[in-house]
């Protein structure tokens, strides 16, 4: 730098050139410090030439390569770059909160190991009150989850009011003392909760972004991709557990009575974990659960069209039996989480293409199916009698069928050109509170409606 | 004169390697003793030439420390190593046998070029004169 004051203007622009090639993950920061020196020196050589401090600049970035083709280069040569974001922020995080975050998120991963283990202290048994603790499940780890984004996203102590009151109000709901015991209301509590209180998480995920269509979608992002992880934690975790004990039995000690009682508390643990890995590397590898419901969308397709083909070719109608309609609930659940991780992962700009129309074949296909199960039901249902989980199933079937019939109709007008993408990803989003109110029903309203049968 | 992509990857290594030989040196001087020697015929995107570095780096033939330049500044320089002197020597072997075949190849061909030039009609499988 032979004339350090003539080059002043410079340095703000050498600032964002630097802030700009840090934000590529291969690029560390002691590379950018070693091209930042070659451009300084470029500059400096180009100025001499004659040229003034902003052309010199612009000449230098230039001659330094694209920033997009460098840091490309910089992945090739340094790939493991790539994974290593997996766990770490790579470079030394700039805010202490960021610092701070994994200690938080295992400080709550052991706290909810704890919390699990709480009740044994007033005598209630893992085995022997198995319906308590199937009852009052997420209540040991949903709460501390809410806490933890609360945390991060630092909300407003009223932004957490709304999920407090849920959990307050969830907590007296299970444990009220009217349920018949082995009741049908019992595990329909225990299944339904979880769905309320899932939203209470969104809540603190997304905070002021809940409201918004953008915020719903990355909450839901983050709950696949927070399944995707917890499934590989556990499957890690499985076999960790299985050596260990395989080794210790060699040795005459039968460690399995000592991690049956601890395998909740890592259960639960695992989970915060795995919502901190979800955060930590979001954005550095492409998410997974999009790339499953790529996968699986045309093999969902073609069982179904292979299902209703048979069907017809065979004249053979849905036999009744006692669980058919969860079938049938459980088969809409799938294809409407195939659709909204494919809308999900959807570039809103991409012109509709082959996989839009297949999509439509999807919901159309999962549409016929369940109609065909419900026009074989409709004759018989009136004569079988309201129980908890008939109501339950129809409900959960009726809403799944306007969901997936609007969806279709949408999806048409969309493949036509006649609406655009924004609307099939609000129509998703927007149904999310309907799911929170059933749920909410079903875990509070339903058990007193039976009497708590 | 663009040298091809394939090229330009090939002989980076060598370049690089018998650049540090002379004595030790950081990126920006390495590029411009390349376009010396080439006279300004081998031209590289300047960034491109640190991922070159890093990878002969990690490979053990160059070291790396950092120092403060003249300019004040922090500098990263490289040091050939003895790992890396085996492999330039290793390197020269290869690209004097190709430029060797080459030159071979390019000898032979060059001698009917010459003839044509001088008005004799070039010997063909033929016998006849060659229109090219």
């Amino acid at each position: 730098m032979p004339h350090p004051a003539a080059q002043d203007p410079l340095e703000p622009q050498i600032d964002r050139w630097r802030q700009y090639l840090r934000r590529r993950q291969t690029v560390h920061s002691v590379d950018v410090a070693e091209l930042e020196d070659h451009l300084r020196e470029l500059i400096a050589s180009l100025m001499t030439g004659g040229l003034a401090a902003d052309e010199a600049f612009l000449v230098a970035v230039k001659r330094l390569g694209a920033i997009d083709a460098l840091s490309r280069e910089f992945a090739r040569e340094h790939s493991d770059r790539l994974w290593k974001q997996l766990v770490t922020q790579g470079e030394a995080p700039t805010s202490p909160r960021l610092r701070r975050e994994p200690f938080v998120a295992f400080g709550l991963a052991v706290a909810a190991g704890v919390l699990v283990k709480l009740p044994a202290l007033f005598g209630l048994d893992l085995d022997a009150d198995g319906a308590f603790y199937a009852r009052n499940a997420t209540l040991f780890i949903l709460p501390l989850l809410t806490a933890y984004f609360g945390w991060k996203r630092d909300l407003p102590a009223r932004a957490l009011a709304l999920p407090l009151v849920m959990f307050i109000g969830a907590l007296l709901a299970a444990n009220l003392p009217t349920f018949t015991p082995g009741g049908a209301t019992e595990p329909l509590v225990a299944l339904h909760l979880p769905i309320a209180l899932w939203l209470a998480v969104g809540i603190a995920y997304a905070g002021a972004r809940w409201r918004e269509v953008a915020g719903r979608m990355d909450f839901l992002r983050f709950s696949g991709e927070l399944f995707i992880y917890f499934v590989l934690i556990a499957l890690g975790g499985g076999v960790l557990l299985a050596t260990s004990a395989g080794i210790f039995e060699s040795i005459g000690v039968d460690i399995e009575p000592f991690m049956e009682q601890w395998a909740p508390s890592l259960m639960l643990g695992a989970i915060i974990v795995a919502a901190w890995l979800v955060e930590a590397k979001q954005s550095v590898v492409e998410n997974m659960a999009p790339v499953l419901t790529m996968l699986f969308t045309p093999l969902f397709t073609i069982a179904l069209l292979l299902f209703l083909g048979t069907a017809a070719w065979t004249g053979r109608g849905v036999a009744i039996e006692r669980d058919i309609l969860l079938l049938f609930d459980l088969l809409l659940l799938l294809v409407v989480a195939l659709l909204l991780y494919t809308l999900s992962a959807r570039d809103p700009h991409r012109r509709v293409g082959a996989f839009d129309r297949a999509q439509l074949a999807l919901i159309l296909a999962a549409l016929a199916v369940d109609m065909l199960a419900l026009s074989a039901m409709t004759l018989r249902i009136s004569g079988m009698g309201v129980t908890p989980n008939r109501v339950v199933a129809l409900g959960l079937n009726a809403i799944l069928l306007v969901n997936l019939a609007g969806a279709a109709a949408l999806q048409v007008r969309f493949l036509s050109g006649r609406t655009p993408f924004a609307r099939l990803e609000r129509w998703q989003t927007d149904f999310l509170p309907v799911y929170g109110g059933w749920a909410t029903f079903v875990a509070v309203g339903l058990p007193a409606l039976f009497s708590y049968a | 004169m663009e040298l091809s992509k394939d090229l330009v990857a090939a002989s980076s290594s060598p370049l690089v390697l018998s650049i540090l030989a002379e004595a030790d040196s950081y990126g920006y001087a390495i590029l411009r003793r390349v376009r010396e020697l080439s006279d300004g015929q081998i031209e590289w995107t300047d960034g491109m030439l640190y991922p070159v570095l890093h990878r002969l780096e990690r490979l053990g033939h160059i070291e790396a420390r950092w120092e403060v330049a003249e300019t004040g500044r922090q500098r990263k320089y490289y040091r050939l190593t003895d790992d890396g002197r085996r492999q330039m020597a290793e390197e020269q072997r290869q690209w004097q046998a190709v430029d060797a075949a080459l030159r071979g190849i390019w000898g032979a061909q060059i001698a009917p070029t010459l003839a044509r030039t001088l008005g004799e009609p070039a010997p063909t499988r033929h016998g006849r004169p060659s229109l090219a």
